[in-house]
Formats: C-alpha cells, sequence, structure tokens
C-alpha cells in the first residue's frame, strides 16, 4: 500500500477514489473497442463480396459456434467466482477457479483454430475473398485478444501460488484482467451474433 | 444476498448477481441461435431480432459481469464509455454509409 500513497492522494478529496491503476486499463479497453469497432466496419462492408468462393452459409455451422460460444460464456462466470473468492482472500479457491477459467478459454481457443486450419485445408482460407479476408482479421484478432488473456491468467495463478494473502496491487491485477475477460465475451456477443449468425440467415 | 460494497464504495458483484447476469446471457444467447436456425422470421426481420438481442446481452454484461453503474466512483469510466460508444458508432455507420454510397455510384452492385 505504501508506495502508491503519492499517486493516490491527488484523488482523496471525500471517498477513497478506484485505483488509477484499473481506470487506466479500462481506457486501454475502450481503445481496443475502437480496433474492434473498425474491423467490424471492415467486415460490414466487405461481408457480401464473395469473388465466387464460398458463402458464410456454406462455411459455419450452429455446432461448433454454439460450443465456443458456451465455452467462453462459463468462463465469464467461473472467473467471476474467482474474483469473488479473491476479495475473500480464499487464495486456494482463486487459483481453481482461474484455473478452470483458463482450460474454458483454450477450449476455446482451440476449437477456433480447428475451424481456422479446416477452413484454410478447404480453399477458404484468407487469400480467397474479401469476405474471408475481413472474417478471418476480425475473428482472429479476437481469438489473439483471448490468448493473450491465457497468458495472463497464468501469470497471476504463478504469482499468487504460495502466497497468504492478496495486496491491493495484485487485487488490482485480478480486477484489470477481470474486465479484460469480460470485455473479450461481450466482443465475441458481437461476432457470434453479426458475423456468424447473420451470415447464416 | 445483497451487492457487496468494498471500502471504497465500488460494488464487485455477490454468487447471485453472476448468477442472474449468466442465465440471463444464456437465454438471449439460445433466443438468437433459434430466431436463426428455425427461420421463424423473415431475413429482415431475424436481423433486427439479432440485432436487438445481441444489444440485450452487451448491457447484461455490462452490468452483472463488468458492474457498469451510475455511481460517482465510475464517473470517468462511463465519461470514457459513453465517448467510445459515440465514435464507434460514428466509425461504423459513416463508413457503411458512405462504402454503401459508393458502390451505388460505381454501379458495382
Amino acid at each position: 500500500m505504501a508506495h502508491d500513497t503519492t499517486v493516490q492522494t491527488a484523488g482523496h478529496d471525500e471517498h477513497h477514489h478506484e485505483s488509477p491503476v484499473v481506470f487506466g486499463f479500462w481506457v486501454y479497453l475502450m481503445t481496443d473497442c475502437i480496433i474492434f469497432g473498425s474491423l467490424f466496419a471492415v467486415f460490414a462492408v466487405l461481408r457480401n463480396q464473395f469473388n465466387g468462393g464460398p458463402t458464410g452459409h456454406e462455411l459455419f455451422e450452429f455446432g461448433g459456434l454454439g460450443l465456443e460460444t458456451a465455452l467462453l460464456l462459463v468462463s465469464s462466470i467461473t472467473y467471476g467466482f474467482g474474483m469473488i473468492a479473491a476479495h475473500k482472500n480464499q487464495i486456494s479457491q482463486v487459483i481453481l477457479w482461474l484455473g478452470v477459467t483458463f482450460l474454458l478459454g483454450l477450449g476455446f481457443v482451440g476449437l477456433e483454430v480447428r475451424e481456422f486450419a479446416h477452413m484454410i485445408a478447404e480453399g477458404a482460407g484468407p487469400d480467397r475473398s474479401a469476405f474471408l479476408s475481413a472474417f478471418f482479421t476480425l475473428v482472429s484478432t479476437h481469438g489473439l485478444h483471448v490468448t493473450c488473456g491465457l497468458i495472463w491468467i497464468l501469470t497471476l495463478m504463478v504469482q499468487l501460488m504460495g502466497t497468504t494473502e492478496i495486496p491491493e496491487r495484485m487485487m488490482n491485477k485480478l480486477t484489470c484482467l477481470s474486465l479484460f475477460w469480460h470485455f473479450l465475451d461481450i466482443v465475441w456477443i458481437c461476432v457470434f451474433s453479426y458475423v456468424y449468425l447473420a451470415s447464416m440467415i | 444476498m445483497s451487492t457487496q460494497t468494498n471500502s471504497s464504495g465500488e460494488s464487485h458483484g455477490s454468487v447471485s448477481s453472476y448468477l442472474i447476469g449468466f442465465v440471463l446471457a444464456v437465454v438471449l444467447t439460445v433466443l438468437s441461435f433459434l430466431v436463426v436456425s428455425t427461420h421463424s422470421l423473415s431475413p429482415t426481420g431475424t436481423l433486427a431480432a439479432l440485432s436487438m438481442l445481441a444489444l440485450v446481452q452487451v448491457l447484461v454484461h455490462l452490468h452483472y459481469f463488468l458492474h457498469m453503474g451510475g455511481s460517482s466512483e465510475q464517473r470517468w469510466n462511463n465519461i470514457c464509455f459513453v465517448f467510445t460508444v459515440a465514435f464507434v458508432t460514428i466509425l461504423i455507420v459513416g463508413t457503411v454509409f458512405i462504402m454503401t454510397n459508393t458502390t451505388m455510384h460505381m454501379m458495382s452492385r
């Protein structure tokens, strides 16, 4: 706590304010939102430019999409349980829930990589048409974010192992990762609605 | 169990609030999938229904998982968020409008 008193004094008027670290991370997420917004705009413009190649209707299937969505949605609530345990200072519970979240996220990335590999093997890679270029750019940017989130979860699990209490600095890290993970789930809602389901109408 | 608050007044949810959010999210996701798989609406109607369901689900996630709210602690977070939403809306609507207009004029469609 002592190390950040100088930073925090500016914010002390009547309340103890939210950590500047968490607010800074929120601002980063907002810029990330603009990146995804741009990629969604690109996809919206190019979604019908098939160049004689396969359409979304022929490529996407409900089963895989439903499973990916379910994995990401469940991983959101398991991370939430981890945060509740962290607020109660139950470190072994936090590590357990982070582990579950990691496995669910890994399953999601695994399914996505398998889907991409399958599409590329069928000749529907990002070089086939403008539609597929936009699709691969958008969905793999999201997948890359999830992969970074997985590395982050592992790092925090290792840092938590063997400790007996969660200092404020660690709590800030867990809160930032919580925001990141739930934000990625929100992006995925837009992806499965506008990219997958809207192409399957 | 009511929403817990820590010393800074920041809300971070409880088991029950996470479960409510999760159930709502699952129901909305299943509805989205059903609307498309059953073909019960016209293509335009399906797209409109998908947009509504996605919007509601994003709001559910923001409230129950990201704990956004109107408290004074979150004022700067909310100002940033409103700015970003406005920015992204202009970005997407503007791009689609300009590019549709261009393809019309070039008669490539």
